[in-house]
């Protein structure tokens, strides 16, 4: 059995197989595989026997179920408001700066991805961003090059597969 | 114009919550009538944001005629500027716990849910413990109510109470018809209660100590005290308890930096308060003797005089552009237009004219769209282009 179909069993196993059951299926197959690759919308949707269409409709609704390959290590920088008043800018540049690349776009060894989000709820702690579903708040440049680095060591550097 | 009411710090949201299971046990010993008398007698009222009359809903939930019904806490906390109801969840658990507890002993519902947005994930695993402690003690006493956690997945409109149902029923985000409302037909169709973390923090407060501590704090018909998330140009960002009915001269003498040009009272989709209506301005729920009263969530956004009221409106409406569920063309259509319009005035591609068209717009949005995200966009953009007209054109 493919690895993915597996996976999906498994949720719809622990969570069932009613339509409410679907969001905590699809958040399940994206915290292990970080997106929902078509080849798992259509796996979830015989799994719980509904149309595919509704799955994708569904999946693609909600901002934090990528549909798109996505890196190891998603980062979601805050630009809402107030994050935007107090340097969100700056950091984006920081953190594009170090990984060279732009918002939207995913490291070629697959380990970073970069995004913006809307507002996180951190406005008194601004700038903040999230790395998966780690908050890391009052950020300066210098503060998210530390952050990124203790990710790169922990992978064992930039260009590490 | 100032008023003569002083800001007043309370504290009841954070104090300490080691009595719950006493509370809990008193509690449940008294009819639902009872509760229901004492919630409507303290004049508690939404503390989302909309001000519907907590009493009142539960109230209604409990005269539905139905064997299953659910008691939902809400946290799916998204509106720009506000973050005090993570901060309940991971402070205070107790007193939200006990109090959906105590609201499923009201209605007569054996299961609560928490929804909690995605952004959040990190609060799981404590949120968890709490909820198993919690568990263990209903069952010690004999009460049978089950909490669990639902996850959200990052949509600011899953915060509208049918939108949440939606989704929670494994559906797109998308806000239903009202009515029917929650307290007949709300998630799975059955009777449901849904209130924001806040309010049953307060409910905790009023089973705790009573209805009369609870009115006896705050103005005629803005009673008890709500939390501020305070943000943006200020010396002391965070989140204060203080009571309602103050005025907003006060609340920037004591939040502001000295050099405060407006105020967002309410989030992306409340109102902005310039400077030169501070004095007439207080911050609670409308009533008919009252002034200008603005209700919030809580959120108080501060921008000082180095802002630009143009770079403010467009991250609103960006922000907006990107969360409506884009079900109803007034709303989804509105807001690419609104967005597209202001930075066309500000190239100078159209006249300052055009801005009064956006404006009738934003009206026809208010009458027009489904649910509260469309209709309040006006909120925001009437009162930044008509106080700031200046600054959206040159």
């Amino acid at each position: 059995m493919h690895p993915v179909s597996e996976l999906i069993k498994n949720l719809a196993d622990q969570h069932g197989r009613e339509r409410r059951n679907l969001l905590p299926i699809l958040q399940g197959v994206v915290e292990q595989e970080k997106y929902l690759s078509e080849f798992s919308m259509i796996e979830i949707a015989r799994e719980l026997d509904l149309p595919a269409a509704e799955v994708y409709g569904t999946a693609t609704f909600y901002s934090f179920l990528e549909y798109k390959k996505m890196g190891k290590y998603i980062i979601r920088v805050c630009k809402t408001i107030t994050c935007s008043m107090k340097g969100k800018n700056q950091i984006m540049l920081a953190i594009e700066d170090m990984l060279k690349i732009s918002a939207g776009e995913t490291t070629p060894d697959g380990n970073f991805s970069l995004l913006q989000t809307n507002c996180l709820g951190f406005c008194h702690k601004a700038p903040a961003m999230l790395i998966n579903n780690e908050i890391y708040t009052e950020l300066t440049p210098e503060k998210v090059r530390e952050i990124l680095s203790s990710y790169l060591e922990k992978k064992g550097g930039l260009y590490d597969n | 114009m100032t008023t003569n009411y002083q800001l007043r710090r309370v504290d009841f949201i954070f104090k300490n919550e080691n009595d719950w299971e006493e509370v809990l046990s008193k509690s449940i010993s008294r009819t639902p009538q009872e509760l229901i008398n004492e919630l409507i007698s303290s004049e508690l009222k939404g503390r989302g944001g909309a001000g519907f009359p907590t009493g009142l809903k539960w109230k209604l939930s409990s005269e539905a005629v139905d064997d299953i019904k659910y008691v939902i806490c809400n946290a799916d906390e998204g509106e720009p500027g506000t973050f005090k109801d993570r901060e309940i969840l991971s402070r205070v658990p107790f007193k939200v716990l006990t109090a959906m507890a105590v609201c499923g002993h009201v209605i007569g519902a054996k299961e609560g849910y928490i929804y909690l947005r995605g952004e959040y994930f990190f609060l799981q695993p404590e949120l968890k413990k709490a909820i198993s402690e919690f568990e263990y003690f209903c069952k010690e006493i004999n009460l049978d109510f089950k909490i669990r956690i639902f996850m959200g997945s990052g949509a600011y409109i899953c915060g509208e109470e049918t939108a949440l149902f939606e989704s929670m029923e494994g559906k797109r985000g998308e806000p239903r018809n009202k009515p029917p409302y929650p307290s007949s037909y709300g998630y799975m169709g059955k009777p449901t209660v849904i209130n924001n973390v806040e309010t049953l923090a307060h409910t905790f407060t009023i089973f705790k100590y009573g209805a009369k501590r609870f009115y006896d704090l705050g103005v005629q018909y803005s009673r008890g005290s709500k939390l501020f998330s305070v943000s943006g140009d200020t010396p002391k960002p965070g989140i204060y308890e203080l009571e309602l009915g103050m005025s907003l001269a006060d609340f920037v003498d004591e939040f502001g930096d000295g050099d405060t040009k407006a105020v967002q009272v309410g989030g992306a989709s409340g109102f902005l308060v310039p400077r030169k209506r501070f004095g007439e301005t207080a911050i609670g729920f409308q009533g008919k003797l009252t002034g200008i009263s603005l209700p919030t969530g809580g959120s108080m956004m501060l921008f000082n005089s180095s802002r630009s009221m143009f770079n403010v409106l467009d991250n609103y409406l960006e922000f907006f552009r990107e969360e409506s569920c884009g079900q109803c063309t007034p709303c989804r259509v509105g807001c690419q237009q609104l967005l597209k319009g202001i930075k066309a005035v500000k190239r100078g591609e159209k006249n300052a004219h055009y801005l009064d068209k956006l404006l009738r717009l934003t009206e026809t949005m208010q009458l027009t769209a489904k649910c509260g995200l469309g209709q309040s966009v006006a909120n925001s953009f009437s009162s930044i282009v008509e106080n700031f007209r200046e600054e959206m054109i040159y």
